[in-house]
């Protein structure tokens, strides 16, 4: 087996005294697409904030390609290969599209590669191509995560870290949300994917994690997910001594 | 109301508002960064100004490497003062900033008093800076155009860095969302270092403009133009760089109007009215003139 792309060892992250995330390791490998499940609150964006860089474990080992990047700040994290589109979007409003892709390519760039970078982002999402020179903050939902995931392949990551990609969009939007999420992996990317529509990330993902409270519930393949835990217990937050009221 | 007036009040209220809008824009600047109020903006300015006086008075460097080593002085003493005093207490709360820049605002005036003089000092400024010039039928010193021309050379300079360069576009980003910016690759120290050396750099030719209006520099003349900042930053929005030159240029109108209309007897009273202005701008319109769009949120 060749190293994984991202291992992360028993993290515990904390937010001052609330503990978030109580010993959680996971791997992902090269090409694979792994997902990350759990109700609200479970720990999912704590787990890709700490791989990030936006948070810092209080104890844990997190491993890129073999390097240790726990305790690096995020624009370091960013420079060796991880992108985190972020739960919510976070598009920056008054910044037009055109600066919003620039950005993202901040710590990456290369005059060379931009234009062709950009074209390739344009043929994934034509409308950005329209939208060019307008405000990211005047985009509908859907073309904000749209940008967003851009913004995330500017740079082009060795992991690409997907944070409730569909949230809050129509049932039309969600579908070409999974069917590029499906498209990324076809073109061989690693992806840890974070999704409260479980069932169809799970559709897509080559293994899968189920966090429960800041632990690990389940880790495997996702169709023996249902399967060795009682999901429905895991999702009513009664799990495991874990759980707390 | 004779044409002279208005004319007279036009040319007044660009100068006085070119030199607000350049005070407000140095707060701003960090503020849009970091959330920080930088109570020290003032004695950047006042070191400046004394660089200006130690210059003139003791050396013969011609005009132009006085007024240069002054703004350089600005630059400097808001970089080093990032790194040195702010950067420690970055991850800690806001609070902790706030008393960093009281401290070092004291430190510097202490410093300035006890090694230089806590009396004020004239510095020299050349002829022409003072020279009165009739244009319109209005006499007026020639630093009042130097004023409007200086800012105007600034603010096209700092549109063109803002939305030309990758730089600006990031600070702007990073102004919106510090995280995020910070997730796409934007080093946090690259953009704050940035905003205090323009801040700064702005302090620095304030000092120039606000000394020659004066013509005295103290330890504590950095107070004044503080307070003209935070005003003009209340009336024009502490959230854009756009709302800090309106509320510099807002703010001089209005003082100017003041200036023209109070009977003679109330005159002594106008900063009073001003700031019953500003008592209503932030009961009325808390967010200033000009809204800007990215969140409350601080820098961790
Ligand atoms: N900034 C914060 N300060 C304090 N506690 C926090 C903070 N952010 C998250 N938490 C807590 O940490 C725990 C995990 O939060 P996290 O955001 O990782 O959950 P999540 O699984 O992503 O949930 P969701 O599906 O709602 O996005 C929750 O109990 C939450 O209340
Ligand atoms: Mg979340």
């Amino acid at each position: 087996m060749s190293e994984p792309v991202l291992d992360v060892r028993d993290i515990h992250v904390a937010y001052g005294a609330v503990k978030a995330l109580d010993g959680v390791s996971l791997h992902v490998l090269e090409g694979e697409l792994v997902s990350l499940c759990g109700v609200n609150g479970a720990g999912k964006s704590t787990v890709l904030k700490a791989i990030a860089g936006v948070l810092k474990p209080v104890s844990g080992q997190i491993l890129l390609a073999g390097q240790q990047i726990a305790g690096k700040v995020p624009e370091q994290v960013h420079r060796l290969g991880v992108s985190l589109v972020p739960e919510g979007r976070e598009i920056f409003p008054s910044l037009t599209v055109a600066e919003n892709l620039r950005i993202a390519a901040f710590g990456t760039y290369k005059a060379a590669r931009f234009a062709a970078d950009l074209e390739d982002v344009f043929g994934l999402f034509p409308i950005l191509k329209e939208r060019y020179r307008q405000p990211g903050g005047l985009l509908s939902g859907g073309e904000q995560q749209m940008l967003a995931i851009a913004r995330g392949l500017m740079s082009h990551p060795t992991l690409l870290m997907l944070d409730e990609p569909s949230l809050g969009l129509s049932p039309n939007m969600v579908d070409s949300i999974f069917e590029l999420i499906e498209n990324l992996k076809g073109r061989g990317m690693t992806i840890l994917l974070v999704e409260q529509n479980a069932e169809r990330a799970l559709q897509l993902a080559d293994r899968a994690y189920l966090l429960s409270t800041g632990r690990l519930a389940f880790g495997g393949r996702p169709e023996e997910m249902g399967d060795l835990v009682d999901i429905a217990s895991v999702y009513l937050g009664t799990h495991g001594e874990g759980s707390k009221p | 109301m004779t044409l002279g007036v208005i004319v007279e009040f036009i040319i007044n209220t660009l100068s006085l508002g070119s030199l607000y809008a350049l005070i407000s824009l140095g707060l701003v600047f960090v503020f849009g960064i970091m959330q920080l109020v930088n109570f020290a903006y003032g004695e950047y300015i006042m070191v400046s100004a004394y660089v200006l006086y130690g210059l003139g008075v003791f050396t013969d460097l011609p005009w132009p490497l006085v007024f240069l080593a002054a703004v350089l002085t600005g630059a400097i003493i808001g970089f080093v003062s990032e790194v040195v005093a702010f950067r420690p207490f970055r991850g800690r709360s806001l609070d902790a900033l706030l008393v960093t820049s009281f401290a070092l605002s004291v430190i510097l005036q202490d410093t300035v008093q006890l090694s230089i003089s806590p009396r004020s000092k004239a510095p020299p400024f050349p002829d022409f800076f003072n020279q009165n010039v009739t244009l319109f039928g209005i006499v007026t010193p020639l630093r009042s155009y130097l004023m409007i021309g200086t800012t105007v050379l600034l603010l096209v300079g700092l549109s063109l860095l803002m939305r030309g360069t990758v730089l600006g576009i990031a600070m702007r980003g990073a102004s919106e969302n510090f995280t995020t910016a910070r997730l796409m690759g934007v080093p946090a120290n690259l953009v704050i270092s940035t905003a205090f050396v323009i801040s700064g750099l702005l302090a620095g030719i304030v000092a120039i403009f606000w000394t020659a209006r004066s013509g005295a520099v103290e330890p504590l003349m950095g107070s004044a133009p503080l307070l003209v900042g935070f005003i003009a930053v209340v009336i024009g929005g502490m959230h854009s760089l756009v709302g800090a030159v309106v509320g510099g240029f807002a703010y001089a109108a209005v003082a100017n109007v003041l200036s023209l209309t109070l009977p003679t007897s109330l005159l002594s009273f106008r900063d009073a009215f001003m700031f019953v202005i500003v008592i209503m701008f932030l009961v009325l319109r808390p967010e200033g003139l000009i809204r800007g769009s990215y969140a409350e949120e601080r820098v961790g």
